[in-house]
């Protein structure tokens, strides 16, 4: 891998007016109601950049560039034959272009390796993901600046994690010390504004080690919640206490990172169509409604004691530890009632801990 | 707080008799409140009263019918108890009323901005300011800025249907008639109709279909079986652009005229910070105006598209 670089603040937005010529890039700005990742204009870059935000979280997660909230994965149309058949035409629709992913904080990249392990697997590869993931370059930033809500430490990550990334970068005094990890990385970092700075990473690594000091709830440690969760599946007293506020709206997942849950609807008009992938949530009543008209979720509780377990308990036990949670908080800071993620996670550790063996086992 | 200490009381002596008590707790720091399940007279020890305390605690009750309920109320969240009351959707026996006199609550999306999202150790209301001491230091915004747009116009601070109320009645501060504050309303009105669908199609923009607005309302009853859902009959497309997303706004407040009391808990829900209030205040001015009636503010009366006159007052039919 090429060798530790350097780039003044200044020059951040110069070199992404001109990835944008070759990209399609997408960076977190500063508008009227907070910081979120906007798609920049190759005309209009220089003058968008000039909203660059990367001191502060942006409200939402950058899972769009992946998983887009609605996509087209195919149009059709039926035409009538002179035999009097009906012919039906399908054409899938293929994701296009290279994408450049700047600014996401490393959790919001330590999520796309959750979508990796579901989506580009051995046993099945989506191929509309895959397409995205491969012609897509993450260049994070390393997080000094933590929300209150963050937990990215509890959860296996760091401010500094690599995980995910294509490229490092973390932010010093006059600019950014950058670090390529892969070869998709190192080559956008092809650019005059970026200089050769092999003797700046001892103080990078100053950076990321105060940044790791940083994050609130540090001492907590949910990598060990996949068996207590699992314990309180039949827990209904336990779920329904904790979910008594919940609202059964779909923020939390919506603005989760991680989340990549989805629905297949095909939109007809006439003899044509599209068919439609887009977001789903396991917090909607719809979401495990079966034909019968049975559903094995029919209440708030049912439903979030799937968040909780699908993040902290089903996923791991099935992806070698790995938790479906990265801590970014945004479930948390944006919910309409603060429901915190972390103190249920915390509370199912203790309560199956305080249950008998016999009971835990039940 | 003597206000804080008087409900606590009122509540311990009622709680004997009620499943639960709905209020306030502490949340994420002093600008950020959660609601409380008061279920065991221990609990009341996490419960808070203040500016912070912006949820309508109204938005619970439909869902514990069958409960024995307790819920504590601001002015505005009374009006949502009452027209739960008139439609039938919460049952007054069931239900134990705690007012007090509100001062107002903040926009929280606001004072988390003017903090800069630092974690906010206290925060007070009082002089036509609100003040918050946070990690890197004091900020004071006025009252004007810093309360809810629905707090600047208020006229109901306190609870128009109460079975205990907490301190002597009439005491709550009042904002400062700080000129007339042009709201979301006012400007869409001052606009032609290419600019206010304009502004529309760049709010909608933003929207993530969550269905905050939609959960977060006291009066949404369909809530599991809502329409923007529902793939059998597929009333509403799954296309994501700001029109399809504008028609759920327009179904939603068309199922809310008469009915919304404004308590704004839709616009506070969405997290992208989207003025959903606006559209249902633009249909209860119809309302008031044809049927000079305003929701949730008399048990007794029947919301006027509950029933058929065969001749309304204000609607001159015969003469079109």
């Amino acid at each position: 891998m090429a060798t530790t670089l350097f780039i003044q603040r200044g020059d951040i937005a110069a070199w992404l007016a001109d990835t944008a010529a070759t990209h399609t890039v997408y960076a977190p700005l500063r508008d009227k109601t907070g910081v979120h990742f906007h798609r920049l204009c190759a005309q209009d870059a220089a003058a968008q950049t000039q909203a660059l935000e990367l001191d502060r979280q942006a409200q939402t997660p950058p899972k769009n560039v992946l998983l887009p909230a609605c996509e087209t994965l195919l149009e059709f149309s039926y035409a009538k034959q002179e035999d009097g058949s009906t012919s039906l035409d399908v054409q899938p629709v293929m994701p296009q272009g290279a994408v450049l992913l700047f600014g996401p904080r490393p959790c919001d990249a330590r999520a796309f390796t959750v979508f990796d392990r579901v989506y580009d697997a051995g046993r099945g590869k989506d191929p509309y993901y895959t397409a995205r993931r491969a012609a897509t370059v993450v260049a994070s930033v390393v997080c000094t600046r933590p929300e209150q809500s963050c937990f990215c430490t509890a959860v296996g990550g760091a401010p500094d994690d690599t995980e995910g990334s294509d490229i490092l970068f973390t932010p010093v005094q006059d600019g950014f010390i950058v670090r390529p990890l892969t070869q998709a990385g190192e080559a956008v970092l092809r650019h005059p504004l970026f200089t050769e700075a092999a003797h700046r990473e001892e103080e990078a690594a100053d950076v990321c080690a105060a940044a790791r000091a940083a994050v609130p709830c540090a001492p907590a440690d949910f990598t060990a919640a996949p068996e207590p969760v699992a314990a309180l599946f039949d827990d209904m007293e336990f779920w329904q206490s904790v979910t008594a506020k919940c609202l059964s709206c779909g923020a939390c997942t919506y603005l989760c990172p991680t989340c990549y849950c989805f629905n297949i609807t095909d939109e007809s008009n006439g003899l044509e169509g599209r068919r439609l992938r887009t977001w789903d949530n396991c917090m909607s009543f719809q979401f495990t409604l079966e034909g019968s008209g049975h559903n094995p979720r029919p209440t708030k509780a049912h439903r979030y004691r799937n968040r909780i377990g699908h993040k902290f308990s089903y996923y791991p036990r099935i992806h070698d530890g790995a938790l479906s949670c990265v801590g970014c908080g945004r479930c948390i800071s944006s919910c309409p009632v603060t429901m915190d993620i972390r103190r249920i996670v915390h509370s199912a550790m203790q309560r199956a801990q305080c249950a008998t063996p016999e009971q835990a086992h039940e | 707080m003597p206000q804080l200490e008087s409900l606590k009381d009122a509540i311990a002596k009622a709680l004997p008799e009620l499943d639960v008590v709905i209020a306030w707790g502490r949340g994420l720091d002093a600008l950020g409140a959660t609601p409380l399940f008061i279920t065991k007279p221990e609990d009341l020890d996490d419960m808070i009263l203040g500016p912070s305390c912006v949820h309508n605690l109204a938005t619970y009750l439909p869902g514990l019918r069958d409960r024995k309920v307790g819920i504590v109320v601001k002015g505005c969240d009374s009006r949502s108890v009452i027209e739960l009351l008139q439609e039938g959707l919460a049952d007054r026996d069931n239900l134990t009323v705690f007012g007090f006199a509100c001062s107002g609550v903040v926009n929280v999306p606001r004072l988390r901005g003017a903090a800069d999202r630092h974690p906010v150790q206290s925060m007070e209301h009082d002089s036509g300011q609100v003040r918050l001491q946070t990690d890197t230091g004091p900020v004071a915004l006025p009252e004007a800025e810093a309360l809810a747009a629905k707090c600047l116009t208020c006229t109901e601070p306190e609870a128009l249907i109460c079975d205990h109320f907490a301190g002597p009645h009439g005491t709550a501060e009042r904002a400062a008639a700080s000129g007339n504050p042009q709201g979301t309303l006012e400007r869409l009105e001052a606009m032609d109709f290419e600019s206010r669908f304009r502004f529309w199609e760049q709010e909608m923009s933003r929207c993530l279909r969550c269905y905050a607005c939609r959960s977060a309302c006291p009066l949404c009853v369909c809530q599991d079986h809502c329409a923007a859902q529902s793939r059998n009959p597929h009333w509403v497309t799954q296309e994501d652009t700001p029109r399809e997303k504008l028609m759920f706004q327009a179904i939603h407040a068309l199922h809310l005229a008469g009915r919304c009391t404004e308590c704004g808990e839709c616009e506070r829900a969405c997290p992208m910070d989207i003025p959903v209030l606006a559209l249902k205040q633009a249909l209860n001015r119809e309302i008031h105006r044809l049927f000079d009636y305003r929701a949730g503010t008399d048990p007794q009366a029947t919301p006027p598209l509950f029933h058929f006159k065969e001749t309304e007052e204000n609607i001159k039919e015969r003469d079109w």
